[in-house]
Order: C-alpha cells, then sequence, then structure tokens
C-alpha cells in the first residue's frame, strides 16, 4: 500500500468526474458515489497507516536486533532507528533535458494527514446527506466535496514542491468555489474572492520560496530540499530568504497574521465545508508545509538559538490576535472561525520554537475536535434555530438537543485544553517545549491564549445552549446523518489525545509521525505536571470567571454598561469590532485603491497618451503623405489599387465603404514613411 | 523519405488556400455547400496535421523536420524552405485545430452582414498565412506569409465588426504593417550584412551574426523587434489590440488571440534570437522590462474595464507579457514555458472570446454592469466561463499554470548574468522582474474573478430577468469540447508538450549558455 497511495487521491478524483457527469441521474443524486469513493480513500489510508506502523516497528526491532550483534545502526533524533520514507515518482515534465517527477512520498507525517483528512471529509460527506439535502445544487455540492479531498491528498502525498504547489492551489479553487456555494447572494461571492485573492497574496511568497529553493537544491524534491538545508554546505542566506517567502505563502493559507482576514468571512459557505475545508483539513496545508519543509525553516530561522523568530513570532501575535477577536463575534461560525485562527497560531508558534511533534499533534487533535465544533454549530443551525447562526437567536438549547450539546461540550472543552481530553495533551506539548527550548516569552503567550480561549468558548456555549431560547422556531434535535458524525467525533476528541500521552508513557505519535532521516535533532520535553496543572487551572480559572458574569447578569448588559461607562472599555471594544482595522486597510484601501484610482488612471494613460500618440503619429503620417502623394503618387496606382480591391469585392456595400475609405492611401503612406526609414537604417548599417 | 514526409507541410499551407479557390466558386446562394467545402478543407488540414504529429520524430525535436528546400526565386537567393521542429509544431497543430473549430462555431450563426461565402474564404485565407508562418525557414517566405495573414483579419474586423470597425481595423492593419515593414528592412540588412547573402534562417542561425558589427547587430535587432512586439503585442505598442478585439466578430477575436498574437513571439523565439544572440542578449532586460510592464500594466486596465470582450483583451497583453519574460531570460525554462504558454493562452484566451462572444449574441450587451447571473439563466456556460477564468489565471492542473511557473521561475536565474538595467546586475535585474511578475499573478486573479463575479454570480439583473437565455448550443459543445479538454490534459501532463519543446528549446539557448 505504501508503494501505491497515489490511489487514495485518484479515488476522490475520480468520484468527482463521475459525479460531476453522472451524478445528477442516480438515485442519491451522485453522494452515493462520492460517498463510496472517500470511504475506499479511509480505508485505504487506514491501511497505509498500519503497513507505516509496522514498518517502524520493524525498524525498532532491526535496530535492537544490530544492537545486540554490536553493529553499528544510524540512530537519529531520541534514539529510534531511521525509517526511510517511501518514495515513487514518474515523469510529469522536463525541462533542459531534465525530468521532473510526479509522486508520493509517504512517512510518518503523510500517513498521519492522509488519515486525518479521509476521516474528516467522510464524515462530513455523511453529515452532509441529512445538512445539504433539500438544496438545489446538492450534486454539484457532492462533486466539490470529492475534487476538494482529491486536492487535499495530492497535497499531502506530494513528492515534489511544485506539486504541492498545485494541489495548494487547487484546495484554493475549492474552497473558492464552495465558500461562494451560494453565489446568489453578493456577499457570498465577495467573501469567496476574497479568500481566493488573499491566499493568492500569499503564494507570491510560496511561488518565490519554491523557486529560490530549487535552485539552491537542483530539484523540487521535499527529500533533497531536506537534506540540503540539513547539509552543513548550504547556505544560511539563501535558506532565510526561502522561509521567509515560504511563511508568507503559510500566513496566507493558514490564516496566520495579517493575512488572516479572509477566514471569518469564509464561513459565507456551507458548514459542513466549514468544518472540512476551513478548520480541520485545508487551513492546516500551511503548517503541514512548515512541517514537511522543517529543516528549511530550522535552519532559516535559526529555531535551535532559542531566539525570537519570525515564524513564533507570527504564531504568537495570531494566538492573541484570533482569540481575542473570537469574543466580540455574534454569529457562531465566526467565533470559531476565530478560534480556529487562533490554534493555526499555536501550530506555527510550535514550529518556531522548534516543538515539531506538538505542532503536528495539535494539528492532529485540532482537525478533530474544531470539526466537531464546526458541525456541532451546524446542528444547531439546522434543528435549532432554521439557517441561522447568529447567537442572539440561540439560547436554551440544551434541552432540546441534548446530543449536539454534549459533544459541542466535549469540543470545547477540549479546545479549551481541559484535562483528559484531546486538546489538552497537544496544547500542553506545545506550551512544555516552548518552555524547555527557552522561549519563555511565548511560553507566556500560549498561557493567555489559553486563558482566552477558555474564556470566549464558555461565552459561546453559554450564548448557545443556556438561558432562554431567543430564536422564533421550535427547535428539535437533527437527524442520525448529523448526529452520528458528531457523537463518533467526541469520541474521537475523548480518545485521541491518549496517543501521545507522556505521563502515561504513552508516545506513539511521536514515534509513529516524527521522520528520522533528513530531519534536526529535536529535543523533547519531559512531561511537566505543574506546567500542565497551571494551564488547566488558567482554564478553569477563565470558564468560572466568564460563567460568573455570564450566569449573573445578561451579557448584552453587562457588555453594554461597561462600554458606557468606560471610555477605555468602550475604545477596545471597538477595536475589536472593527477587527483591528485591518480588514479595512485592506479592502477599502488596497484594493479600492488598486481598482479605483490606480487602475482607471492606468487605463486613462492609456486612451489619452499612448493612444493618442498612436492616432497622432497616424494622422500626422497622413499629412506628411498627402504632399507627397499629391506631387509623385499618380492617380493611375491609386485607381489600379481600386479596381483590385473592387474585384476582390466579395462582400457588398460594406467592404465597398471601407474600400472607398483610404485605407490604401494609408498604407501607401506608411510604406513610404518605412521606405524613407530603410534608407537611413541601410546607410546607417553599411557606413 | 516517404512521400508524407515530402509534401506534409505543403500540404498543410497550402490546401486551406485551394479549399478559399472552391468556396469562391460555389454560387454564393449555396451556403451549406460552402461551409462543407470550408469545414472539410479545415478538417483536413487538420487530418495532414495528426499525421505529421505521428510520424513527427520525438527523439530529434531539435532538428528540423518534414524538410521542403526548392530554389524560389534565385535572384535575390530565396528559397522555398519549410520546415518545423519541436517549437513549430504545436503552434503549427494549434492553428490547424482553432480553424475547424472557428467554423464549426459560426456553422449557424454567421455576424451581419452575414455572407458566409466571403468569411469562410477569409477564414481559409488567414489559415493560409498563419501555418505558413509557422513553418517557413526562409525570411521572404516567412514575410510574406506574416503578411498574408493581415488582409483577412483586416476584412473580418472591417466588415463583420462592430459599430467602431472601420477604425479599429485601420488602426490594426496600419499597426502591424507599420511593425512589419521595419521587420522587412531588418531582414535586408540581415541578407546584405551576414556571411553569405542568403534569406535561409537555418543558415542565418549558423553564422549567429558573427561578421556583422555590434551596433549593426544591436539596429537590425531592433527592427525585428519592432516588427514582433507589436503583433505579441507589447507595452506600449499594444493599443490596436482593445480596439481591434473589441470590435471583431467572435470568430475574429477567437484566432486573433489564439494564433495570430503567436506570430510575433514565434518571431522572437525562431528569428530574432538565434539569428542575432549577441544582441539578443543586449537587449533581453530592456524586453523584460517591457514585459512585466505589459503584465501589470495590461491587469491594471483590465480592472478598469467594463466590457467584458475588452476586459479580456487587455488580459492578453498581460499574459503574453509573461511569454515575453520568458522569451527575455533566453534560459531553455523561459523558453519553453514561453512556447507553452503561448499554446495556453491560444486555448484558454480563444475559448474566453468564444463564451464573450456568446454571452454579447444572447444578450446583446458586453457590459458587464448589466449581466450577471450568467449561472442561473445558462449554467453550463456560466461555468465554462468561471473554468475558462480559472485556467486564464494560471491554477495549477490547467495549462495556464505551465505558461507562468516556468517563466516566473526562469527569471531568477536568466542566461546572462552581467549588465542587467540601470547599474544592476541582470541578475538582480530578472530576480525584480519575477516578484513583479509573481505579483501579475494575483492582480490576474483579481480581474478574472471580478468580471466572473460581474456577469456569472448574483443574480440576472431586472432587464434581463424575463429574457430567455439558451445554453450551450450543439455547435458551441463541438468546438469548445476539444479546448476545454485540452487545457485539462495539458495542465495535467505538461510533459505532453514539454516533451516536444524541451529538445528544440535547449539547443537554441545553447548559445546563451541556458
Amino acid at each position: 500500500m505504501l508503494n501505491s497511495v497515489w490511489i487514495i487521491p485518484a479515488l476522490p478524483a475520480l468520484s468527482f468526474v463521475l459525479v460531476l457527469f453522472f451524478g445528477k441521474r442516480l438515485p442519491k443524486r451522485g453522494a452515493e458515489i462520492a460517498i463510496t469513493a472517500v470511504a475506499a480513500s479511509f480505508i485505504a489510508s487506514c491501511w497505509a497507516a498500519v503497513e507505516w506502523i509496522d514498518r517502524v516497528n520493524a525498524a525498532e526491532h532491526g535496530a535492537s536486533i544490530g544492537a545486540f550483534f554490536g553493529k553499528s545502526v544510524m540512530f537519529s533524533g531520541e534514539g529510534g532507528a531511521a525509517v526511510e520514507p517511501v518514495v515513487n515518482s514518474v515523469t510529469w515534465w522536463q525541462n533542459g533535458g531534465i525530468d521532473f517527477g510526479v509522486g508520493t512520498y509517504v512517512d510518518g507525517l503523510t500517513v498521519m494527514m492522509m488519515f486525518v483528512v479521509t476521516l474528516i471529509s467522510l464524515l462530513v460527506h455523511i453529515y452532509s446527506t441529512g445538512y445539504m439535502h433539500d438544496d438545489r445544487r446538492y450534486t454539484w455540492y457532492y462533486a466539490g466535496l470529492s475534487l476538494f479531498t482529491a486536492s487535499m491528498l495530492t497535497l499531502v502525498v506530494s513528492a515534489g514542491t511544485l506539486q504541492m504547489l498545485v494541489g495548494w492551489e487547487l484546495v484554493g479553487l475549492c474552497s473558492f468555489m464552495l465558500i461562494g456555494f451560494w453565489w446568489e447572494e453578493r456577499e457570498n461571492s465577495r467573501a469567496a474572492i476574497k479568500a481566493f485573492l488573499m491566499t493568492r497574496t500569499g503564494d507570491i511568497g510560496l511561488m518565490i520560496g519554491i523557486i529560490v529553493l530549487f535552485f539552491a537544491v537542483g530539484s523540487f524534491d521535499i527529500a533533497k530540499t531536506n537534506a540540503y538545508a540539513l547539509n552543513g554546505a548550504s547556505h544560511h542566506d539563501i535558506l532565510l530568504v526561502a522561509s521567509v517567502c515560504l511563511l508568507i505563502g503559510i500566513m496566507g493559507k493558514s490564516g496566520q497574521f495579517p493575512l488572516h482576514t479572509w477566514l471569518p468571512d469564509a464561513m459565507a459557505g456551507p458548514t459542513p465545508v466549514s468544518a472540512l475545508i476551513h478548520a480541520a483539513t485545508m487551513v492546516v496545508a500551511g503548517v503541514y508545509l512548515g512541517a514537511r519543509l522543517y529543516p528549511v525553516f530550522y535552519e532559516g530561522f535559526s529555531i535551535f538559538n532559542g531566539g525570537i523568530n519570525m515564524m513564533a513570532l507570527v504564531g504568537g501575535i495570531t494566538i492573541l490576535v484570533g482569540a481575542s477577536l473570537a469574543f466580540v463575534q455574534r454569529d457562531i461560525k465566526k467565533v470559531l472561525a476565530y478560534s480556529t485562527i487562533s490554534q493555526l497560531g499555536y501550530m506555527i508558534l510550535a514550529l518556531g520554537v522548534g516543538a515539531w511533534v506538538a505542532a503536528v499533534f495539535h494539528l492532529f487533535t485540532h482537525a478533530i475536535f474544531k470539526a466537531l465544533l464546526f458541525l456541532g454549530a451546524g446542528s444547531v443551525s439546522h434543528g435549532g434555530t432554521h439557517h441561522s447562526f447568529d447567537m442572539r437567536e440561540m439560547g436554551g438549547l440544551r434541552k432540546k438537543m441534548p446530543i449536539t450539546f454534549w459533544t459541542f461540550i466535549i469540543g470545547s472543552l477540549a479546545l479549551a485544553g481541559i484535562f483528559p481530553l484531546a486538546g489538552f495533551w497537544s496544547k500542553d506539548e506545545i506550551l512544555v517545549n516552548a518552555g524547555s527550548n527557552g522561549f519563555e516569552l511565548f511560553l507566556v503567550v500560549g498561557l493567555a491564549g489559553a486563558f482566552l480561549t477558555a474564556a470566549y468558548m464558555t461565552r459561546c456555549v453559554y450564548l448557545t445552549f443556556f438561558g432562554e431560547y431567543r430564536g422564533h422556531h421550535h427547535p428539535h434535535e437533527s437527524e442520525r446523518s448529523i448526529t452520528t458524525p458528531l457523537v463518533i467525533l467526541a469520541g474521537l476528541t475523548i480518545v485521541a489525545g491518549l496517543i501521545n500521552a507522556a505521563p502515561l508513557g504513552i508516545e506513539k505519535f511521536t514515534e509513529w509521525v516524527e521522520p528520522t532521516t533528513n530531519f534536526p535533532d529535536l529535543v523533547h520535553a519531559e512531561f511537566d505536571a505543574p506546567l500542565a496543572i497551571i494551564s488547566v487551572s488558567i482554564a478553569l480559572f477563565a470558564i468560572g470567571v466568564m460563567s460568573y458574569f455570564l450566569f449573573r447578569r445578561e451579557e448584552s448588559s453587562a457588555l453594554k454598561g461597561l462600554t458606557q461607562r468606560n471610555r477605555l472599555a468602550r475604545t477596545g471594544y471597538t477595536l475589536l469590532e472593527r477587527k483591528y482595522y485591518i480588514d479595512y486597510l485592506y479592502e477599502n484601501i488596497i484594493v479600492e485603491g488598486i481598482r479605483e484610482p490606480i487602475a482607471r488612471a492606468m487605463y486613462w494613460v492609456n486612451q489619452n497618451v499612448i493612444d493618442a500618440l498612436v492616432n497622432l503619429v497616424g494622422r500626422s503620417a497622413v499629412r506628411v503623405g498627402r504632399f507627397a502623394y499629391e506631387n509623385i503618387d499618380q492617380k493611375g496606382i491609386d485607381r489600379a489599387i481600386n479596381a483590385s480591391a473592387a474585384e476582390f469585392g466579395v462582400a457588398g456595400g460594406e467592404l465597398q465603404r471601407i474600400q472607398s475609405g483610404s485605407v490604401q492611401r494609408y498604407a501607401l503612406y506608411i510604406f513610404a514613411a518605412v521606405g524613407a526609414i530603410s534608407v537611413a537604417l541601410f546607410v546607417l548599417s553599411v557606413a | 523519405m516517404t512521400l508524407f514526409d515530402e509534401w506534409a507541410l505543403t500540404l498543410a499551407v497550402f490546401l486551406p488556400l485551394v479549399g478559399m479557390a472552391l468556396v469562391l466558386l460555389i454560387p454564393r446562394g449555396q451556403e451549406t455547400a460552402v461551409k462543407a467545402v470550408a469545414l472539410i478543407t479545415s478538417l483536413v488540414t487538420l487530418g495532414v496535421g495528426v499525421g505529421i504529429l505521428t510520424q513527427f520524430n520525438y527523439g530529434k525535436a531539435r532538428a528540423l523536420q518534414f524538410s521542403v528546400n526548392e530554389s524560389w526565386i534565385d535572384v535575390i537567393n530565396s528559397r522555398f524552405h519549410l520546415g518545423i521542429d519541436g517549437i513549430s509544431l504545436p503552434l503549427l497543430i494549434l492553428s490547424m485545430l482553432i480553424v475547424p473549430l472557428c467554423i464549426i462555431y459560426s456553422w449557424n450563426h454567421f455576424p451581419e452582414p452575414h455572407n458566409p461565402k466571403a468569411f469562410l474564404a477569409l477564414i481559409l485565407l488567414l489559415e493560409v498565412g498563419m501555418n505558413g508562418t509557422f513553418v517557413s525557414q526562409d525570411l521572404i517566405l516567412f514575410f510574406i506569409f506574416f503578411e498574408v495573414v493581415l488582409l483577412p483579419m483586416f476584412f473580418m474586423i472591417g466588415v463583420w465588426g462592430g459599430p467602431n470597425r472601420e477604425y479599429a481595423s485601420i488602426k490594426f492593419f496600419l499597426f502591424t504593417l507599420f511593425g512589419s515593414a521595419l521587420m522587412l528592412v531588418a531582414f535586408l540588412a540581415l541578407f546584405f550584412t551576414s556571411k553569405e547573402a542568403t534569406f535561409d534562417m537555418v543558415r542565418l542561425a549558423q553564422f549567429g551574426g558573427s561578421g556583422i558589427d555590434h551596433t549593426t547587430q544591436l539596429l537590425i535587432f531592433a527592427g525585428l523587434f519592432l516588427g514582433f512586439a507589436i503583433k505579441v503585442p507589447m507595452f506600449p505598442f499594444h493599443t490596436w489590440l482593445p480596439d481591434a478585439h473589441t470590435e471583431a466578430p467572435t470568430v475574429g477575436s477567437v484566432l486573433l488571440a489564439a494564433v495570430l498574437l503567436k506570430l510575433g513571439t514565434y518571431g522572437f523565439i525562431r528569428i530574432a534570437l538565434p539569428i542575432l544572440p549577441d544582441a539578443a542578449e543586449a537587449w533581453a532586460p530592456w524586453i523584460g522590462l517591457l514585459a512585466v510592464i505589459g503584465i501589470i500594466y495590461g491587469a491594471l486596465c483590465c480592472l478598469a474595464q467594463r466590457d467584458m470582450k475588452r476586459l479580456i483583451a487587455f488580459s492578453s497583453v498581460s499574459h503574453m507579457g509573461f511569454v515575453m519574460l520568458g522569451i527575455a531570460t533566453l534560459t531553455s525554462f523561459g523558453i519553453n514555458a514561453a512556447v507553452f504558454g503561448m499554446v495556453a493562452h491560444g486555448l484558454i484566451t480563444g475559448m474566453l472570446f468564444f463564451v464573450a462572444g456568446s454571452v454579447g449574441e444572447r444578450y446583446h450587451t458586453r457590459e458587464m454592469g448589466r449581466l450577471g447571473g450568467l449561472l442561473t439563466q445558462a449554467p453550463k456556460l456560466g461555468w465554462i466561463l468561471g473554468f475558462s477564468a480559472m485556467a486564464s489565471l494560471g491554477l495549477p492542473g490547467l495549462a495556464g499554470f505551465w505558461g507562468e511557473f516556468p517563466a516566473i521561475l526562469a527569471a531568477y536565474e536568466p542566461a546572462n548574468l552581467a549588465n542587467g538595467l540601470f547599474g544592476t546586475s541582470n541578475l538582480v535585474t530578472f530576480r525584480s522582474f519575477m516578484i513583479v511578475a509573481a505579483i501579475g499573478t494575483v492582480l490576474a486573479a483579481g480581474y478574472l474573478l471580478w468580471m466572473l463575479q460581474r456577469v456569472a454570480f448574483g443574480k440576472p439583473k431586472p432587464e434581463f430577468e424575463a429574457t430567455h437565455i439558451h445554453d450551450v448550443h450543439a455547435s458551441e459543445w463541438i468546438a469548445w469540447t476539444p479546448i476545454l479538454v485540452l487545457i485539462v490534459v495539458l495542465g495535467i501532463f505538461p510533459g505532453l508538450l514539454f516533451s516536444i519543446t524541451d529538445g528544440a528549446a535547449s539547443s537554441l539557448t545553447k548559445v546563451f549558455g541556458g
């Protein structure tokens, strides 16, 4: 299986084509093909995962035997034996006699990503049969999901950076299509275009980063690129430039400050899409890129130094920006979107502080519990508020929608980092590594983020499920197709963290996923009980304080009172409500600036300067030529041309009109002018 | 040499001429016969193209194949020399493919004032010129074919065009004529100054400008440059293009975008670069500069457009900028990207013009402010527009990407590392170009998605709410399917095209050390 993982993206790709062309004629309108394909991909991914684990175990077994016989065994990292990735490729294109390949690169990271993508995708496919049932573009929706899954998997299995770029852009396309899924509303198409343009702005960086690395390494190959980065002879400057460029690409795709503002707007798409694309998979593509080419960043940013570097800084700022903005949202999906931004910040921060395993582990757990939360929000709107996500129309849904409520609570607690749910283990691992690698500042940022996270999730849960119902419908629990994925994800949220629970002596995730070849020697921090207790206490404290305020008084009155009484609070609130004015800068100043004054000015120049010059030249040629014409050109020539043109007069009157115009004469003048220039040129060149 | 090898190119060039003669012989009333003859002619020509594709020796794509070399005008030592290598082949096939598709598209709706006989005769004449240009290996021959193209396009715009057709057609004609006249001067200068008095492109390329002093080389190159740059068109010689496109009938725009613009870029690759390599190196940074200005400038002008067709016309200026940037790097990456970009632009922009024409025909306006909701009224047409827009903005997985990305990549390391612009090294110069070009890809996404939003998304405007908009017709499906399929196939398997061009591109750039 590890040698034929190409089949995993190929199945949904095939499904895309089938659903697109034949879906409408099928009894389930194409959903059956899409679900079958992604289920098959999921099984294949599990199979690949099992084979990979076998491979790791075999290598370790071999290593212990090797040690026993006293042979030299290549050790790397924390003493695990080297497990080579499985690479396959075929020729894709060629240049200068060199072939560039397209293929698959399978190691623990790939296998983990394939598992996550196909798992979440499968659950979203199932969920959507209920959620999207009455949509008029149901078939098209499934085609879009299939294409997305295929593109994302292509990105994940890529053997080269250029191939990654292809997958990267294709998931962007799918994101565009699915954000703008209800394109009749202008707001939705606007959000879709915004997402596409912002990520593409980041892609300038990605593209240039790939090019820089290509010329340094001489190949797009991931293994060679990583080997180059770790090779002491490589140029640090080149790696730094490449890292900065790639990081810009990551910022765009993974919603990092300051290119994050498209992600909340992307919530205009259907909720299952938000869960799949804008929470669990596509937005982590940036993190995945960071993890995949980690040696480049590690060396480029000199992460081993323990100083402040751009990657950790971007992640740290993003944590706080995202978490603070999540507070003032009224739309439940926007709360979750800002939360996603903030959590992606944790992952980038983790990469930036040398906590590779923690970053990837957080990617893994976050995918599960954030998908759960998004699907839960979808369930709330489906059964509770009749397609509204405004939390002011919710409230009191805890009794009416018990399954949604309990699963949502589990997801929220995991997000807040409460022991022993998945989010606790991964977040704790980030914090402890940040501390032990000497990034104390970022440890503090991470703890502050933990406080904010717990607080805004408490607010969100309270507004949605507690208090009195404020909507105008008859809330009821959603159907089975919707609740089943919730229950499965909730179950996974409870147990998933345990595969890397250090205090229990389980470090399977590290063992299976962390690369052992072409990878920097990272130190893994020991589990730190006091730190874990502190972070959980901070989260619990936040929940407590927030609950106190919320349950004691109506939140709205408390906030209103505060912002009216206190100017600082008012300024702060406005700043948050206006999203730090970043969107204003992008949309009103940059985009409108280019589209209106700059583009119009260019076009004005085009019409009134360049083109006017052309017309002037034409007219002058006529004037100059008229003199020559009247003196030199005899009417006979003109008549001859007219006669021959009349013979060609196939097009009747229209043609005649042009014929009777002065084209031939103009042409003649031009030839005369050119003749003069030619003579001059001849003289010049012969002389 | 089989019989086919000897005659293939001659057939490819002159079959359309025979078809044209036949069309002219048929009485005007018998429209079906006229159409049938024209279509069959173009299909037979395409058949010859398919034959060439199967017989072409891909292992030796760098060498001229299917050569014909007969004496022609002995007085000036000009010969009837035809031949194709890996660079000409894709363009020749593109030209052969687009013509029958245009005829099929026009089948039931010829633009006013109708007259299919004249229209089809002109298209076939156009094909003679286009095919001839791509296979000529003699400068005089090349020049004649290059000029033959001008006339039919002039009449297509001038007779079947929009309200402002006279101005546009005259401008098109004179502007390009001006350029080609200077080009002719340059050809003559080559004839007189090079080691041997010949117009043979192969011979001249072998000399590589040796024996001509440097200043003269620069001057001759400037003449060639003007001729080709106007045809491409490069900034600031592009102003004929938007007018020509806006006024031209749909098929005229398609042919113009798909094939005619490539004559200019092809000229650079086939004639200017190999024959005067030293001058090319000297001019390259300037060409690169104009190319990236064109990329940004064209894109910004797109953002200011209200007419859909005019927007697509300006997008051509931007896209051809990428092709020219690739050429200006003088590397194999750049030349390969340029040829790929030409084919991709031909398919994609041709497709966009088809859709714009169909939209205009249905709504009787192409003004984007009045359009909207195409996806609700004609969903398939809307999706095809969306698909073409995505291809045009260079989405990986579709053909446009492979013209853009390698061109940007090539600019990171141009062949000649010294002597850039404004006192910098060429490396710095071109790396700056690379960044500008990369920014251009974002602007491309901007204007194309903006067009998509205004035309396809949203709801129909009140004035068209009740109008019945017919979705894609059968003739449109037949004409478009091959293009759509090729855009996908070339996007997924770029090697299909790169494997053909690479040999020729690599040997061409050897002289530049690229």
